[in-house]
């Protein structure tokens, strides 16, 4: 990939955007295709899916026959580079020792950050997800409605290429004709699942993943998101041509090298550099926003972690996309005596209302599911169906304890045989070994099923991080410190998702291995673990309540943009990173429409 | 997550080991069972940016520990376990016993929990074969490694003189099953049948929708 690699950034440009991920990737790309001239600083090394994506490797020929270890937490194939709950050098803190107050903060250093290995779910929120406030009256409202970001989620849906159906579900929005692609078919334990469950009222429906199930209509997309621009959608047509759709093997968490899968580094940063606008600096740690005399924001700080000395870049805007954390960070980092509490922070908020994903679930072994006869069952490297949220109405007419939703992810069953395919067994074979055991292996191969409740978390004034008052990273950069609490709201969920997945086990015939947690403090997972970081600097209609406005723009300095998770109001049961695009592209367009102005 | 995370409690387990191995000193001779086998594992890991794309062979990247003793043990127990059945080779025959070399020789915590309760499970076999038979477990005859793997063979259901061995041979099992079943051997076996790019993806054939019952 041609990136800047002289280490010679130009003497000014539009646009600086930190961070290489969804956001930074979305931001680069909407501005560098309109004409904007970008630099993007990435803190991690430059990554080469083509080359470094370890596509048919099966387990045996990796250490430990792939095993998660503390080097690479989610096992050795997991396409994070530098990164995963620690990085070397780069602490961050928490500042309760209560295990259950624990915040876990997942990191990659390396060019496409956690795009590289995310799940892929791109789900829409949905019109209630924008205005939780005025539903039940906790957390805000954001000061945007479905409405304004429904054409963004078309745009990035078309351009990154995602399965799923249209199943016109409530609070489960609908694409646009012609926007998703065909989702895959069930897998038989999906389809299992999608049966019983009906008994129990629980709908079972494709998931939408940003997979190519085939190839992208190049031609007609590129004409539909840059219209009035062929040069724009010339190099777009020769990015989505280097796109292959899914040959239906291989872990999408390994990452892509057909580019079958959305990832920053072979979606949004081909085109955009083929535009000629874009420079990468990747080994550059965003460190400070540097501000001007006149209140605004003139460039970036960044420790060149080649050298280890903090350097300086300069543009007409900043961008911030470097996670949600991260920016936080680096505002709360750019403190002097003019911006005592950090830059863009009159309102006090940089770093409140951080928020995860609540997520508990249970596993189970289905008898239906043994000895079926052999197929093939690896499908898109990930999940074809899911339960999306269902208990709207129950929920209204107060037969719930907990407000908001969840919805639950589960795949099955015959996928690639690792280390815990075949361990624990005891409870069902009884401790064989020889022969007998060799039967057992293949009679319950297949016949596990694990449902995880991934929901909605309220934004609570116990949840934030702040710049940690004594310890710095190896660059000399102080870190951050978190504070983490769950509240009933969440942790009754968590006890509700467990329940529903035992209900459902045991409709399929199954048994459950554990019982769910009487108390869901138990059962839910510790704060960041589930990866969806968002909040920080949220947004809102009042710059007394919020740090960035509509426009994910700072409300203090006006050319300072937040594009990442940070302004989050809420952080709805959908997964995060499909919002954080349409949010990001709206941004840029905005961006670009003041620059032409001259307001920027 | 398509299956059941293993639930053994490793802590618990090298407690139990260690109370055993002792206890069977005092019965059977402390000479055979001196109590540290091997040193603590002092190497390296392979760091958070390792070559994803090349083959890794056990050693390649820290030392092995077993002696060529406990490696004939160790690959005798993996054949009881996962013995040559036509067409399927034993897990010794894929040189399995040499990944749980690997394994208990990683710097990694899961593995150095694993350390103690693999290299002393392997002495207390080796103990227990001479105690029994008067010969070493590799010289056995099956009937008489299978006598003293049916004592071993479950937690749950093991005397209380075999409660700690039992801990051993689950999590010996467990690494012979993972280091058997991710070969392509083993893969084969288990009747996993994809990392084959498809033109299409089919979903489930009718054969399998019918026992479903979902046609």
């Amino acid at each position: 990939m041609p990136l800047l690699d002289t280490r010679t950034p130009k003497e000014k440009y539009d646009v600086i955007v930190v961070g290489s991920g969804a956001a930074g990737g979305q931001t680069a790309y909407t501005l560098a295709m309109e004409g904007a001239k970008v630099l993007m600083l990435e803190a991690g090394r430059n990554y080469d899916p083509s080359t470094e994506t370890p596509m048919f490797q099966t387990h045996a020929q990796a250490p430990l026959r792939g095993s998660s270890t503390p080097d690479k937490p989610f096992g050795f194939y997991d396409a994070t580079v530098g990164g995963g709950w620690q990085v070397l050098g780069e602490p961050y803190t928490n500042a309760s020792t209560d295990p259950k107050r624990q915040f876990s903060w997942w990191r990659a250093r390396m060019l496409g950050g956690r795009t590289n290995h995310w799940g892929r779910i791109s789900l829409r929120n949905g019109p209630y997800d924008f205005k939780p406030y005025s539903r039940d009256g906790l957390g805000f409202d954001w000061p945007i409605g479905y409405e304004d970001l429904e054409p963004y989620y078309d745009k990035v849906e078309m351009l990154i290429g995602v399965y799923g159906s249209n199943e016109g579900l409530e609070n489960t929005p609908n694409s646009s004709p012609g926007v998703l692609q065909p989702p895959p078919r069930m897998r038989a334990g999906e389809r299992y699942a999608k049966h019983h469950g009906a008994k129990l009222g629980v709908p079972v429906i494709p998931i939408h993943r940003a997979v190519l199930t085939r190839r992208l209509d190049a031609a007609r997309i590129a004409a539909r998101l840059h219209p009035k621009n062929p040069t724009a959608q010339r190099h777009l047509i020769d990015a989505m041509n280097m796109r292959a759709a899914c040959f239906w093997a291989t872990a999408c968490g390994r990452g892509c090298s057909i580019r079958a899968t959305y990832q920053s580094p072979t979606v949004h940063l081909p085109p955009a550099l083929a535009s000629g606008n874009l420079d990468i600096l990747t080994d550059a740690m965003g460190y400070r926003v540097l501000m001007g005399e006149d209140g605004k924001a003139k460039g970036v700080s960044y420790i060149d972690r080649k050298d280890g000395q903090e350097k300086e870049v300069f543009a007409r805007i900043v961008v911030l996309a470097a996670s949600a954390a991260e920016s936080v960070r680096m505002l709360l980092n750019s403190k002097s005596p003019r911006y005592a509490n950090g830059v863009a922070n009159s309102s006090g908020l940089v770093g409140k209302y951080i928020m995860d994903t609540v997520g508990a679930g249970l596993g189970g072994q289905i008898p239906a599911l043994e000895n079926l006869p052999l197929h093939n069952e690896d499908g898109a490297g990930g999940e074809h169906a899911y339960v999306p949220w269902w208990l709207y109405k129950e929920q209204r007419a107060g037969k719930l304890d907990f407000p908001r939703g969840y919805h639950i992810e589960f795949i099955s069953g015959r996928q690639m045989p690792e280390m815990r395919t075949v361990a624990g067994l005891e409870w069902l074979t009884g401790g064989s070994y020889g022969r007998k055991f060799r039967e057992d292996a293949r009679r319950y191969y297949g016949s596990f099923l694990h449902f995880a409740g991934r929901g909605e978390m309220i934004p609570n004034d116990g949840s934030f991080c702040e710049i940690d008052p004594v310890v710095k990273d190896r660059w000399g950069i102080p870190v951050l410190r978190f504070h983490w609490q769950w509240s009933q709201h969440e942790t009754r969920q968590a006890k509700h998702m467990q329940e529903t997945a035992r209900a459902l086990i045991e409709a399929m015939g199954g048994r459950v291995r554990d019982q769910p947690k009487a108390d869901g403090a138990d059962a839910i997972e510790a704060g960041g673990k589930i990866i969806h970081e968002v909040g920080g600097t949220i947004m809102g209609a009042d710059s007394k309540k919020s740090v960035t406005n509509q426009w994910c723009q700072t409300w203090d300095v006006k050319n300072l943009f937040v594009t990442d998770g940070g302004p989050f109001v809420s952080n709805a049961d959908k997964n995060p990173t499909l919002t954080i695009m349409a949010l990001a592209w709206r941004a840029a367009d905005y961006m670009l429409e003041e620059m032409r102005r001259g307001n920027l | 997550m398509n299956s059941i995370p293993v639930r053994i409690d490793r802590r618990t387990a090298i407690k139990w080991m260690l109370t055993a191995a002792a206890a069977t000193a005092a019965s059977t001779g402390a000479a055979r069972l001196r109590a540290s086998p091997a040193a603590p594992v002092a190497a390296e890991g392979y760091g958070t940016d390792p070559n994803l794309v090349r083959d890794y062979k056990p050693g390649d990247l820290w030392p092995l520990t077993f002696s060529e003793a406990q490696r004939l043990t160790a690959a005798t127990l993996c054949a009881v376990i996962l013995p040559a059945q036509a067409p399927h080779p034993s897990a010794a025959d894929l040189g399995v016993h040499d990944f749980i070399d690997e394994w208990i020789s990683a710097p990694y915590p899961n593995q150095r929990d694993d350390r103690p309760v693999i290299l002393q499970g392997l002495e207390w076999i080796e103990a227990e074969a001479q105690k029994r038979f008067g010969r070493s477990f590799p010289n056995l005859v099956r009937a008489e490694r299978h006598a003293i793997c049916d004592d071993i063979c479950s937690v749950e259901k093991a005397a209380p003189e075999f409660s700690a061995p039992a801990i051993f041979f689950a999590r010996f099992r467990d690494l012979t099953a993972g280091g058997y079943y991710t070969t392509p051997e083993g893969m084969k076996d288990i009747g996993y049948t994809g990392n084959l790019p498809q033109a299409t993806f089919d979903g489930p054939a009718p054969d399998v929708l019918k026992r479903l019952g979902l046609v």
